[in-house]
Order: C-alpha cells, then sequence, then structure tokens
C-alpha cells in the first residue's frame, strides 16, 4: 500500500518529540507564510528549513522520493503549464510554493502519530462538548479513514489480479462487480468488528469487575 | 487432576499443563455460564438454527460444522451481534439482547478476517483504542496496550503501521485488542482460516495459553485436542456435542 502523504516514522527527533497540537499549529503557521511570501528567496529558505527537518528526523531521501514520485509528476505538468501562462518565474514560484507546503505536511505526518494528532485535535475541541459534540468519535473517524485506505486499495489491486488471471483486463464489469461485492463485505465485517469492539454502545461503562485491579473512573 | 474437570464431567479427555495458575481461577468459570435455551433463528424465511439448548461451563468449547450449518450465528449470538429469533441466550445471566453492552464487555470476539478488526492506524493505538471508555490517562493506555501487545507475541510492535503486519500477526493484535479489556469469554469465528500454517500455529499458541474461557467455531480439527467439548452443528441443529474424539468421529461420519 503506497500514500501520497507518509505514515508516521517512529524515531526521537525534536520533531518526534514536539507535542502534536503545536507541531500542527506550527504547520498551519508556516503552510501561511509560505502562501503569503511570493518570492523565490524566502520560499527557498522555506524549503531549506523543510529539508533541514527531513535530515534532523533522519528521514532518508529514498523513503521521500518514492512518497514524493507523484507529486513531482505533477508539479511537472503544474510547471509547464504555468510557464506557458504566466512565465518562467512566476511558475517557479507558484511550483516551489506547492513543493515547499506538501513536504512540510508530509515532515509533519511522518512524525506524528495519527493518535497524537487526534488527542490533541480532541483536546482543543472539548470545550464543544457541551455543544453535544463528541470528540473521541472524531479518532475513530480518522483511524478509519486511514484503514478504508489501505482496505480499498488492496481489495482494488487483489481484484485486478484476479482479472488479469482470467485474461479479462478489458472487462470494466469483471473489475466493478468483483470489487463492490467485496468492498460491501468488508464494510459488512467491519461494521460487526465495531459492534464487537463496543463502537455504538453508548451507555457508561460499568467499573471494572476483577478483583485485583483498582477501580477506574468512566469518561462517557 | 487439571482444572477443568473440577466443574465437568464431561471433560474426561481434557488434558493440557496449565493446572496451578488455572486452578485458582476455576471458582470464577464454576458460577460462569453460557446458556442457550430453547434458540432458533430465522433469516426471512430461511431457518438457519434451531431447537438450540446448551449450556456452557467448559474452558475450552468449539463448535464445528459444513458451511452454511450455522455456527457463526450461534457464536454471534453469544455476545448480541445477532439476536436469536425464539428462545434466549444467557451469558452470565446477561442476556445480549438486552444486556448488550454489558455482554460485550465480558465477551471478546474475534472474527476471520484480519483486515476488518483493526480500526486504528498503529498496532499500539488499535489496542488503546479499546480502552477508550476505561477512564485512563493517555499514557496509561499506551503502557496497557504495549504491555498487552508484549504479553501476545507482538512486543515492540506498538508503533508499527497496523496494516504492514503479516495475516498471523494482524490476527494476534485483533486477539490482544479483545484481551487488553480482560474478557471472561474469547469467542472466535474459524480465526485461522485465513492463516497459512506457520502463522496459525502462532495464533493457536496464544489461543491455547489464555486462562480466558475459549468458544472456537473451526473447520482445523487438529486444533481441537485440549478441547473438553465439541459441539457439530448440522444444518442449523446439534448433531453432536461430545468430548473431541467422539464428537470428531461424528462429525467425520457425517461429511463422508
Ligand atoms: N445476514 C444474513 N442474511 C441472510 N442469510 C444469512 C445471513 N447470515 C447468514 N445467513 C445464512 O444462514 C446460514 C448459516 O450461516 P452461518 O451461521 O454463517 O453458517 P456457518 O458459520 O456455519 O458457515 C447460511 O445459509 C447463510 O447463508
Ligand atoms: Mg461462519
Amino acid at each position: 500500500m503506497s500514500s501520497p502523504l507518509g505514515l508516521y516514522q517512529p524515531g526521537d527527533s525534536p520533531l518526534h518529540r514536539t507535542p502534536a497540537g503545536w507541531k500542527f499549529l506550527g504547520l498551519i503557521a508556516f503552510a501561511t507564510v509560505i502562501v503569503v511570501f511570493d518570492e523565490p528567496v524566502p520560499l527557498a529558505l522555506g524549503g531549506v528549513a523543510v529539508l533541514v527537518g527531513f535530515v534532523t528526523a533522519r528521514i532518508g531521501p529514498g523513503r521521500v522520493f518514492r512518497m514524493m514520485r507523484l507529486l513531482l509528476v505533477l508539479l511537472a505538468a503544474v510547471f509547464a503549464l504555468q510557464w506557458w501562462l504566466i512565465g518562467p518565474e512566476s511558475a517557479t514560484v507558484v511550483c516551489l510554493r506547492l513543493l515547499v507546503a506538501i513536504s512540510a505536511a508530509n515532515l509533519f505526518t511522518l512524525t506524528t502519530r495519527i493518535g497524537d494528532l487526534v488527542s490533541a485535535i480532541e483536546r482543543g475541541l472539548s470545550p464543544t462538548r457541551g455543544l453535544g459534540v463528541r470528540p473521541e468519535l472524531l479518532g475513530l473517524l480518522v483511524g478509519l479513514t486511514v484503514q478504508a485506505v489501505g482496505a480499498l486499495s488492496t481489495i482494488a489491486e487483489q481484484t485486478r489480479q484476479a482479472q488479469r488471471a482470467r485474461n479479462a483486463t478489458r472487462s470494466v464489469s469483471a473489475f466493478a462487480v468483483p470489487f463492490l461485492v467485496r468492498t460491501l463485505r468488508h464494510a459488512d465485517e467491519l461494521g460487526e468488528a465495531l459492534a464487537a469492539r463496543g463502537v455504538g454502545d453508548t451507555a457508561p461503562e460499568e467499573p471494572e469487575r476483577s478483583e485485583h485491579a483498582p477501580p477506574e473512573r468512566g469518561d462517557d | 487432576m487439571n482444572a477443568s474437570t473440577e466443574n465437568d464431567d464431561r471433560a474426561g479427555s481434557a488434558r493440557g499443563p496449565r493446572t496451578g495458575r488455572l486452578r485458582f481461577r476455576a471458582s470464577r468459570w464454576e458460577k460462569r455460564l453460557i446458556e442457550f435455551d430453547g434458540v432458533g433463528h430465522t433469516y426471512g424465511e430461511h431457518t438457519v438454527l434451531s431447537g438450540i439448548d446448551l449450556r456452557i461451563t467448559e474452558r475450552r468449547v468449539a463448535f464445528v460444522g459444513a458451511n452454511g450449518s450455522g455456527k457463526s450465528t450461534l457464536a454471534r449470538m453469544i455476545n448480541g451481534l445477532v439476536h436469536p429469533t425464539r428462545g434466549r441466550v444467557l451469558v452470565d445471566g446477561l442476556d445480549p439482547v438486552r444486556d448488550g453492552k454489558r455482554v460485550r464487555s465480558r465477551v471478546g470476539f474475534v472474527f476471520t478476517n484480519p483486515d476488518s478488526q483493526i480500526v486504528m492506524p498503529t498496532a499500539g493505538e488499535d489496542v488503546a483504542f479499546s480502552l477508550r471508555r476505561k477512564g485512563l490517562s493517555k499514557k496509561e493506555r499506551e503502557d496497557r496496550a504495549a504491555a498487552a501487545l508484549a504479553e501476545h507475541g507482538l512486543e515492540g510492535y506498538a508503533d508499527h503501521p497496523a496494516q504492514q503486519l503479516s495475516g498471523g500477526q494482524k490476527q494476534l493484535l485483533a486477539l490482544c485488542s479483545m484481551l487488553v479489556l480482560d474478557p471472561e469469554v474469547l469467542v472466535c469465528d474459524e480465526p485461522t482460516t485465513l492463516l497459512d500454517l506457520r502463522n496459525k500455529r502462532l495464533l493457536v499458541e496464544r489461543l491455547q495459553a489464555l486462562e480466558q474461557r475459549v468458544v472456537l467455531v473451526t473447520h482445523d480439527l487438529e486444533l481441537l485436542d485440549d478441547f473438553e467439548r465439541v459441539v457439530v452443528l448440522d444444518r442449523g441443529g446439534i448433531v453432536a456435542d461430545d468430548e473431541p474424539g467422539r464428537a470428531l468421529r461424528h462429525y467425520r461420519e457425517l461429511v463422508t
């Protein structure tokens, strides 16, 4: 499975250790600055900053390249188009800006556990609990999104292989029908697994019943 | 004497090396009971289970039977994922239909497909997800998750992307995410069906070491050696209910 945004890479660099919430705010601030300055020099400085980030976080060039491959192709196309429309200098700025902003976002996802980001957002949103928002559901939503991307690409890949094995690569239905059926089955199974894990059981948790554990407080 | 024979007269063939520690907990199981009382189930017109009466007190019970014989439906009733359309089920005296939440906190469930059971990006987060309602701090959740992973053969995998684990490791993770809540009963619906031999062994070793009660639905008959009781289903009814040797002989006759 490959994803345009890199998944967390364990490490203990300063970037890894910065709390997720601050890092997220930092990323937003950085992206804003990048958008506001449209001179090549500050952009290049931003790029250098991101590069330093990658180096200190010990994320190898191979991995970065694999992640950015698709993006680079896209950027090349954008660059050509912009050159033709608005000239080489503006095209450089636009593409540099995109490259720097997306690299920064990648650096963020590579050094931040999704769970930590979610808890930070949950904490940030906790004042809204009184308004009926259930921040803990957000965590599940993010987790399931990541899971769904992986699951769907696996299903698509396996379906494509089966299609090839039967020499039916030109048939749309030979892909679409099994893909749909398997996706629905996956959704079914996922729903069951979530129910078994108590998602949707809304009443408060009863106190722990085991003899040795201290009583715990339930929080929702 | 084996721990299980204390509360069970069917366990003549039960064996296993885990007498000492388990004897201590045997009293806990003695009072525990899974009961099926005249249970039936229909999907529309289609009757998939009928007239099921079972009192399960054993630590190791298996449901076997051909595809479509109703094993999964029966197993899912134990934690209220499927409700009987006839009769009732009781788990420790609780009705999964009315007390679903309390029953599910006592009954863990492991499904066949490991890919469908993992809901968080990393192994540690997935286990910690189970603890979300325990009122623990994030640190405590992480520590407990890491301890559970270590205990069940996934030491050091807390930060590992869950989707990149092997099939067997994913199934161990699913198991871990259930066991971290210390359930009384673990129901497993064909947990080894999608695994290769090596991963199968890995999982089976873990299942055998559990002190929990295990209700296992399986086609891997060789897993059942140390089981105390095997229930054979055919077309929605119980056709044999015995120690593994006799039950499986019956089952083999049935399929040939
Ligand atoms: N959701 C459903 N809707 C309709 N029929 C179902 C459903 N689930 C299972 N069945 C049918 O019930 C019967 C028993 O299924 P199941 O309990 O899954 O059997 P087993 O696990 O022994 O293979 C099968 O004939 C199956 O087709
Ligand atoms: Mg089944």
